[in-house]
Order: structure tokens, then C-alpha cells, then sequence
């Protein structure tokens, strides 16, 4: 079937079946491979997406059920809060091995769009989704208050 | 093969932006990537990366540096110069997120004098020329340090050559610095791309004319220079393995037995194949023991996409035969390990007479560790992709020993290692995971059966189930005090299922490359001190994992330094310093270890116990140690050799009433010699601290009838945001003595520091790890002082 959305401000219609998750309709059928594959059942956050604005694991979200929405992956995010934490991160040199860093960067920018000032608690209730095996969380907390200085 | 394909597509400017560009990956338009179907769009691979424009390649032949230390230096192996003054730099080893890239291109650049910004990467395929790739035993710089200055240092030369040649000038009257020669007399000077053809016509300077940079010359060296991999991470751009995509390619998952020699019985595939975008099914063959780098067997589905594939592996219907190991319990297993430690065993190092020593002690204390098997689960699975061309191949995989693969491939599809050509792409964390390459064989078997380009992706649950996992192991240590409260006496015996199990069939007892990892290179001064083994079969694959059996032994060793420092009434962290003792070198091959200090040379790389009380008394400076932590808080320290560096931790815990902890704090230092990246070594002190600290919370493989229980990250927990410390700081010592490792150093001092600093705060004693897991987040209260 196909199922029309808006990928990244633009108009697409993507041929896959209704149930195929978002995350492999992007990687496989549109060859945008930027939203990883870290468990399939939104336990790690690697697939993370930003869905009509709101963060949203790509692994479970059936291609059928954002038919209609705006999607924004890695590869398309943008605005005043995405280069202040793409700035920050590469400041301090956040990721390792940057598997992780799109879902990451993802949820951070959903975290500042809402809150410009987050403290401890809140980045750590905002980011708690999204696993890190290099464990880069020391610098992700850092940066994301870096950025949120940075937007003043 | 030719040159062009030597150095794989995986190239571009560090700076550039957009998608990797040009030919190595070609992209093609917005609307072909819209509309057509995944398999023939979007990135194209295998194009030639070395076009046709003249560059630097020195005459490999020419005498010169392919036997300096380290292996061949000869610059045109790792270094080429492009008209436009580009300076493209090879690496040989795999960028699995320890920043080799940029460390390095840093060496290289650094000698070469040539500019930051105009260094691109090349990643090198695997191959013999380059000498060792395997990207492991955190000897990337330390083994190649030396190598990379004589590369970088004779490229310089050879440009000042060919500058002097222009000129019809002394060579000795050209000075290369900031990707330019310049002739002072006359005030000349020409670009390293103006001169790259005539460079590469130069002999290769031998070994005794290269003048190498002054270390007060260094421009990269010793800085905190910047990722080359960041600013693509943070676009979503970089190519890991998971993520290659080849024209006409097609998708493919297995289905593997449970248990490692299983086979499968009957397998029905009806359904699986009546599902939309499944193609075909392919069965592995199982191997026989030993288990090396052979894939396990079973059945692959073949799809139009991953997910269809998946979807179609779930529809099979399977019977397996669980084989030899179909009877490993883990828990009883554990038993028995436990039981075999609390035996003598093989003596493997012997000073003194150590069971006199504990039968005269004034006081003896015994304790029994255990750490359960570990998964190294990096990120990003395993993913590999191939694609045959009569009886060549060529795969793409995030290897991290692309030779080892190549070879592997070579041997099961019963060809030539030449027909073989295995490109490295961005690993998604590896963890030693990613060094055994049996998925890239697998990938390249699928390929062969389906006569089209195969991506096989691993998911979350194949990775965990089917890993080479970190042995597990159980330790039994006992120490004698005498009236003052000094140890006189260290047993300690080790017994676990050793690595070279899973390259020989039956091995069982372990090996000196795996003792000589923290247990017979224990550097206490303790007058009479024995190590022992005891043998151990194993029934899962096992593996390399971060700091490998240092992961154990460092648990076991600091852990009861703790345990004698409360027995002599002292201070943990006094305590430990004085069973570290003076200043001076530890030689365990006088006291009849085999001990190999991996692998480089004793005069250079001593066991140093001055360095290591250092770290020891800077962590705890860092940390505050001696000061008042408050009620049910308490601070841990734990000090490790490994991999030549010295490494200590102080790890601050808090516990609630309820049993709940919290990691406030951490303070590490390491002395790893002259460090190359200051900033990334920071990164993998913080990382690898946090990945022993994950291990040893929630970190535990368990198996039942031969099959691993854990599946996916609901029962496999790892560390999450909100249980990372707050507050985390690291010392790197001032260092002039030669390189050493840090991917791995980080990681053993972390269990052993957080289970004493659970002491301090409780006074409950944990040895057996993990000290939760999934669904268990609160201390036992039957662990209190026990």
C-alpha cells in the first residue's frame, strides 16, 4: 500500500505494507539510513524520530499509523534547538562510536524544544529512552546544558 | 585486484558537509530515492575510490622503512597527496568509536607537518600489507606510534626532496612545515600539492636519515584535537555496517540453533515464504567443534527488506537438536565453578610458600567471587553485506579484524584469501564482539546460495543469543594478617572456561594469554603470594570482551585488598598502597609465570609499582578521599594494571533505606605514557569506567538447556541516563614514557571500586556479580555484612 506523509518538509508517498515499521520503510525502502536499529521493541532509543514534533521510537510506529504526519529523522532536523545541540555535541566531542547519537540527538532536541533550561532531573527523565553502550551519558548531559545556555 | 579498490570507498573530507559525495558513494536523487524500491537506489558502493589524478605513491621498492618498528612505514602505504594539496590518510584499523581516525591521522599529520584541515580519511580493507588490523588489545597507538612518525616524518622528506630538485638546492636547505617546503636563503616555497608527483618519485629515506619531530615540536600530538567522526555523527551520516546498501540487494536474517552445535531437525517454511517480500530460504550448514569463526548453522530468510525478513524467520517452523551442549545450566555450572576454586589447583606463579604463610597468619580470611558470563552487545549488531563476482567476493562488515574475516571467508567458501576483499565500515561499538567475524561469513554463504548482493542484519535477540561471551568465572582468594596487621600471605586461584576453547575442542584450562591478564602480573609486595587455576569446560562460545579476563581478575584482586584492609582494622586506600608497597619492578616470570606483557617488551613497559601507587594516591586526592561522606555513602577505591597503563578509580555510592543505590561520583586517573588524544582518552576513561560499572549492576548471560535466556534489553540491562553518575572526573598523569592502551584500562578498576564503596557504605560485601538485574534494583538485605 502506499501511505503519503511529510518526511523531513517534504511531501513523500512510501510503497510498503501498512505494518512495516517506520524505521525500516526510512532504511530500506528510502534508503535513509541515519535512524538506527538498536532493538526493535523501543527499549534503546537508537530509532528515535520526531513524529508531528513529539519523539517517537520508528521501531514499533507502523508506516500506516503516520500517514498524514510530519516526519523529521537526523538527516532532515533543523531550527534553533537542533544547531545548538549539534554544536554542543561536537564541542565536547559527545559521541564514541555514534551509533546511538542520531536517537540521542533526537530526544535532546525534543527535550529543549520544550524546556530551555532542563536540570539534572529532567535531562535524565528526557534522555532515560535512549541506551548508550559506549556510555557517552556524561558528555550528553553536559552538552544538552551547553546548548540551553547557548539559546540563552 | 587492483589499486583502485585497495583502499575501500569509505573516504571523504572530515569538514565537507552533505552525504558522503562523489564516487566512493554515490547518491542518487531525491526522487529516484522517493519513489524507487530500496534495493536499486540510494547509495551505490564498490566504486573506485582512487581516481586518476597524479598523487604522491612512493616507489615501495626503494630501501627505506618497511622494517621499523611496528611494521612497514613506507609513506605511500599510508599517505597519498593530491594535486589540489589534499593529504589522504590511511587507516588501517577499525573506527569503532575509540577515535582511532583522528589518533592516528594526528601521528601521521604531526610529522608530515601538514595541515588539520586538509587531511581527509581513507579506511584501509583488510590486508596483509598493513601488518596486524586487529583492532583490539588497546594497541592501536601503542604498536603503531613509532611506525606513523617514520611514514609521516619520511613523506616530509621526500617532499623537501623534491622541492630541493626544483630548486637545484641542497635537500638539507628545505624545511617542510604547514603543508608547504620552504627554502630560507632565498625565501621560496612551493605547496605539498604543487610537489606531490615529484615527491613520489623519491627514494624512500632508510630509517637512519629519517629526523624525527622534537617532542616540544609536536603540533597534534598530546592534543585534544577534535573527532573526524563528529561532524557526520551528528548529521546522521557515516556508513556503519547496518547501514551499506548495494544495487539489486536483498535482505537476509537466520534463524540459528539455541545451542552452539545444535542442528536442525526438520525445518518447514511454507508460511515463512507465503509472507509479502520474503524470496527464499537458505540453510548453513553447523559446524563441527571447534566453534573458531564458523557461522552456527541454520536457516536464512531472504526478503525484498529487513523487516519482511524477520517477519518471515518468525513464520518458520523449526526443530532443533540441542547437541553436546544441550545440558549447560548456568546456575549449576556456577556451583561447580565455585566448588573447583575452593580446590588446590595449578600452581602458576609461586613466591614464598604461601600455605605456611596462611596456616602461621594471626589472622586468615577466605572469599569466593563469581562473575557470570557477559555479552559485549555493542549497539549497532553485527550487519554484514556481500556480493559475488564469479568466485570473488567482496563484503562489507564493521570487523574489527577485517584479516581474520578475510581469511575466515577464504577458508568456508573454499577460495583464495586474494578472491576475497573485506571493507571496513563504521563499527557501532564493538566491544570485541565485532572481532570475530563469523556473521561476515555467514553474510558471504547467503550471497554465494542467492547470486545477489545480501545485507544480513543480526537483531537485538540474535546478538544476544548467539554471542562469544566473556567467560564466566569464579575465584576463591584467602590472605593472612600477622599482630600488626600486615598480609603475609595472598592466595589466589582463578577458574574459568578459557578463549582458546573456541579455537580447540576440550581446552579447558586457562591460558597464560588470559592469566597474564591481572592475575599473574599482581603487583603486591606480600612476602608469600601464590596464583592457581583450575580447569573449567566451556559450553557457550567465549570470547574477548572489553579488558577480557581483566574484567575478573581485578575484581577478585581489589575487591579483597578491601576485604584485608577491614580485617586489619586500616584504611581501605592506605590499606591498598601498602600491598601495592615501594617503588620498583614486578618481574612474575622470577616466580615461574609465563608472562609475555602483552606482548611488548619488559625494559620498556615494566610492571611499575611507583606508577601505580601514583594513580592510587591521584584518584583519591581527586575524590576527596578521608572525607565525610554522610550516612549509608561511602566511597570505594580500586587500582589496575592493564594493557600496560596504570588505571585507578574512586567510586562514591549511596544507599537508601530501602536497599536503592545511587554512583554520585567517580574519579579516575590513568597513566598511559604519552598520550596522543587528551580529549578522547577523557571519553574512554568516562566510557569504559561506566561499561565495567554497567556490567557489574545489571550485566549477566545465563543459559538453560544449552540456550541463552537473555534476549533483548528488557532481561540484557545496560546502564541508562538516569543511573550514570552526575559527577565524573579524570586525571590523565604527565607522561613522557612511550604509549600505552586506554580502550580497555578504564574498564577493570570500575566493579571492584563500586562493590568496596557498597562496603563502605553498608557493610555489605558483594562477590557475586551482577549486583542487580532486570527487575531487581535494590541490595539484598541478606547481603548485609556477610
Amino acid at each position: 500500500m502506499k501511505t503519503e506523509l511529510t518526511l523531513n518538509g517534504e511531501k513523500v508517498e512510501i510503497e510498503a505494507p501498512g505494518d512495516m515499521p517506520l524505521l525500516w520503510a526510512l532504511r530500506d525502502r528510502l534508503g535513509m539510513t541515519g535512524t538506527k536499529y538498536g532493538c526493535g521493541i523501543a527499549q534503546c532509543g537508537a530509532c528515535t524520530v520526531h513524529v508531528d514534533g513529539e519523539p517517537t521510537p520508528a521501531c514499533i510506529t507502523p508506516i500506516a499509523s503516520v500517514s498524514g504526519s510530519e516526519v523529521t529523522t537526523i538527516e532532515g532536523v533543523a531550527g534553533r534547538e537542533a544547531d545548538a545541540i549539534r554544536k554542543a555535541w561536537q564541542a565536547i566531542d559527545v559521541p564514541q562510536c555514534g551509533y546511538c547519537q542520531s536517537g540521542q540527538i533526537m530526544a535532546a532536541i525534543a527535550l529543549l524544544e520544550g524546556n530551555r533550561s532542563p536540570g539534572d532531573d529532567e535531562i535524565d527523565e528526557a534522555m532515560n529512552g535512549n541506551l548508550c553502550r559506549c556510555a557517552t551519558y556524561i558528555r550528553i548531559r553536559r552538552a544538552i546544558k551547553d546548548a540551553a545556555a547557548s539559546l540563552g | 585486484m587492483t589499486i583502485e579498490i585497495e583502499t575501500g570507498p569509505l573516504s571523504w573530507r572530515p569538514d565537507e558537509g552533505g552525504p558522503p559525495a562523489g564516487p566512493p558513494l554515490q547518491r542518487v536523487t531525491r526522487r529516484q530515492m522517493l519513489t524507487g524500491m530500496g534495493a536499486t537506489t540510494a547509495f551505490v558502493f564498490g566504486v573506485s575510490l582512487l581516481g586518476h589524478s597524479p598523487r604522491a605513491r612512493a616507489d615501495r621498492t626503494a630501501a627505506g622503512l618497511e622494517n621499523v618498528r611496528g611494521g612497514d612505514a613506507t609513506p605511500s602505504l599510508f599517505i597519498s597527496i593530491e594535486k589540489d594539496g589534499t593529504v589522504k590518510l590511511t587507516c588501517h584499523r577499525s573506527e569503532m568509536g575509540q577515535q582511532v581516525w583522528t589518533s592516528l591521522a594526528q601521528i601521521l599529520a604531526d610529522e608530515l607537518e601538514a595541515d588539520w584541515d586538509r587531511v581527509e580519511i581513507v579506511q584501509a580493507i583488510g590486508h596483509p600489507r598493513y601488518g596486524s588490523q586487529n583492532t583490539d588489545g588497546s594497541r592501536s597507538v601503542r604498536r603503531n606510534f613509532t611506525r606513523l612518525r617514520h611514514a609521516g616524518a619520511g613523506m616530509r622528506q621526500m617532499l623537501e626532496a623534491a622541492a630541493a630538485g626544483r630548486w637545484g638546492v641542497e635537500a638539507g636547505s628545505c624545511r617542510a612545515r604547514g603543508h608547504r617546503v620552504v627554502h630560507a636563503e632565498t625565501g621560496r616555497s612551493l605547496g605539498y600539492g604543487e610537489l606531490a608527483a615529484e615527491a613520489a618519485r623519491q627514494p624512500v629515506p632508510g630509517e637512519d636519515a629519517i629526523r624525527l619531530k622534537e617532542r616540544r615540536d609536536w603540533r597534534y600530538i598530546g592534543r585534544p584535537v577534535a573527532s573526524l567522526t563528529v561532524p557526520r555523527i551528528v548529521k546522521g551520516e557515516g556508513t556503519f555496517g547496518i547501514d551499506v546498501r548495494l544495487p539489486d540487494m536483498v535482505h537476509a536474517v537466520v534463524a540459528r540453533p539455541p545451542v552452539v552445535f545444535g542442528r536442525l531437525k526438520s525445518v518447514d517454511d511454507t508460511a515463512a515464504l507465503e509472507r509479502p517480500g520474503v524470496l527464499r530460504t537458505v540453510r548453513l550448514d553447523s559446524p563441527e567443534a571447534p566453534a573458531g569463526f564458523k557461522p552456527l548453522g541454520g536457516v536464512a530468510v531472504v526478503a525484498e527488506d529487513t523487516w519482511s525478513a524477520m517477519k518471515g524467520r518468525d513464520a518458520l517452523e523449526i526443530e532443533w537438536e540441542p547437541g553436546p551442549n544441550g545440558d549447560y545450566d548456568s546456575e549449576a555450572f556456577r556451583r561447580k565453578l565455585v566448588e573447583t576454586a575452593r580446590k588446590p589447583g595449578a600452581v602458576r606463579r609461586s613466591r614464598g610458600d604461601v600455605g605456611a604463610a596462611l596456616e602461621s597468619g594471626s589472622k586468615r580470611i577466605s572469599a569466593d567471587y563469581y562473575v557470570p558470563h557477559l555479552s559485549q552487545s555493542p549497539m549497532e549488531p553485527p550487519a554484514a553485506t556481500a556480493r559475488w563476482d564469479g568466485d570473488e567476493v567482496e563484503v562489507w562488515a564493521c570487523v574489527q579484524a577485517p584479516q581474520v574475516a578475510r581469511t575466515a571467508i577464504a577458508e568456508t567458501c573454499g577460495i583464495e584469501p586474494d578472491a576475497v576483499t573485506v571493507h571496513v565500515t563504521w563499527l557501532g561499538g564493538a566491544f570485541g564482539r565485532k572481532s570475530k567475524p563469523d556473521f561476515a561469513v555467514e553474510a558471504a554463504l547467503i550471497a554465494r546460495e542467492v547470486g545477489r548482493p545480501v545485507k544480513l542484519t543480526w537483531s537485538r535477540e540474535d546478538a544476544l543469543r548467539h554471542g562469544y561471551y566473556h567467560s564466566v568465572s569464579a575465584q576463591h582468594l584467602e590472605g593472612a594478617l600477622d599482630e600488626d596487621g600486615r598480609c603475609t600471605a595472598f592466595l589466589h586461584r582463578t577458574v574459568f572456561p578459557p578463549i582458546p576453547s573456541t579455537f580447540e575442542a576440550g581446552v579447558d584450562e586457562p591460558s597464560w594469554g588470559e592469566l597474564r591478564l591481572g592475575a599473574t602480573d599482581n603487583p603486591f609486595v606480600v612476602p608469600n603470594l601464590q596464583l592457581e587455576s583450575g580447569p573449567a569446560p566451556a559450553k557457550v562460545r567465549i570470547g574477548w570482551l572489553r579488558s577480557v579476563a581483566n574484567v575478573h581478575h581485578a575484581f577478585a584482586i581489589q575487591s579483597f585488598a578491601a576485604e584485608l584492609a577491614a580485617a586489619a582494622g586500616r584504611d581501605p586506600k592506605d590499606y591498598l598502597l601498602e600491598l601495592i608497597g615501594p617503588p620498583r619492578l614486578v618481574d612474575p616470570r622470577e616466580e615461574g609465570a609465563q608472562y609475555d606483557n602483552y606482548g611488548d617488551p619488559m625494559d620498556e613497559y615494566p610492571i611499575d609499582t611507583g606508577r601505580l601507587a601514583h594513580v592510587v594516591k591521584m584518584a583519591a586526592e581527586m575524590a576527596g578521599w578521608g572525607r565525610k561522606t554522610g550516612q549509608r555513602r561511602g566511597l570505594g577505591i580500586a587500582a589496575h594494571r592493564s594493557f600496560l597503563s596504570y588505571v585507578a578509580t574512586v567510586v562514591e555510592v549511596e544507599v537508601d533505606s530501602e536497599g536503592r543505590l545511587r554512583i554520585p561520583g567517580v574519579w579516575s586517573a590513568i597513566d598511559a605514557g604519552t598520550v596522543v588524544n587528551t580529549r578522547h582518552v577523557e571519553s574512554q576513561m568516562e566510557g569504559g569506567a561506566l561499561y565495567g560499572l554497567s556490567n557489574a549492576l545489571y550485566g549477566e548471560i545465563t543459559a538453560k538447556n544449552g540456550a541463552i535466556e537473555q534476549s533483548n534489553f528488557p532481561s540484557w540491562r545496560i546502564m541508562r541516563m538516569g543511573e550514570s553518575p552526575r559527577r565524573f572526573e579524570v586525571k590523565i598523569m604527565e607522561s613522557n614514557a612511550p604509549p600505552a592502551g586506554v580502550g580497555e584500562p578504564p574498564t577493570p578498576p570500575a566493579a571492584p571500586a563500586l562493590a568496596n564503596a557498597i562496603a563502605a557504605a553498608t557493610g555489605k560485601r558483594i562477590r557475586r556479580l551482577p549486583i542487580f538485574g532486570p527487575g531487581k534494583d535494590r541490595l539484598d538485605p541478606g547481603e548485609e555484612s556477610s
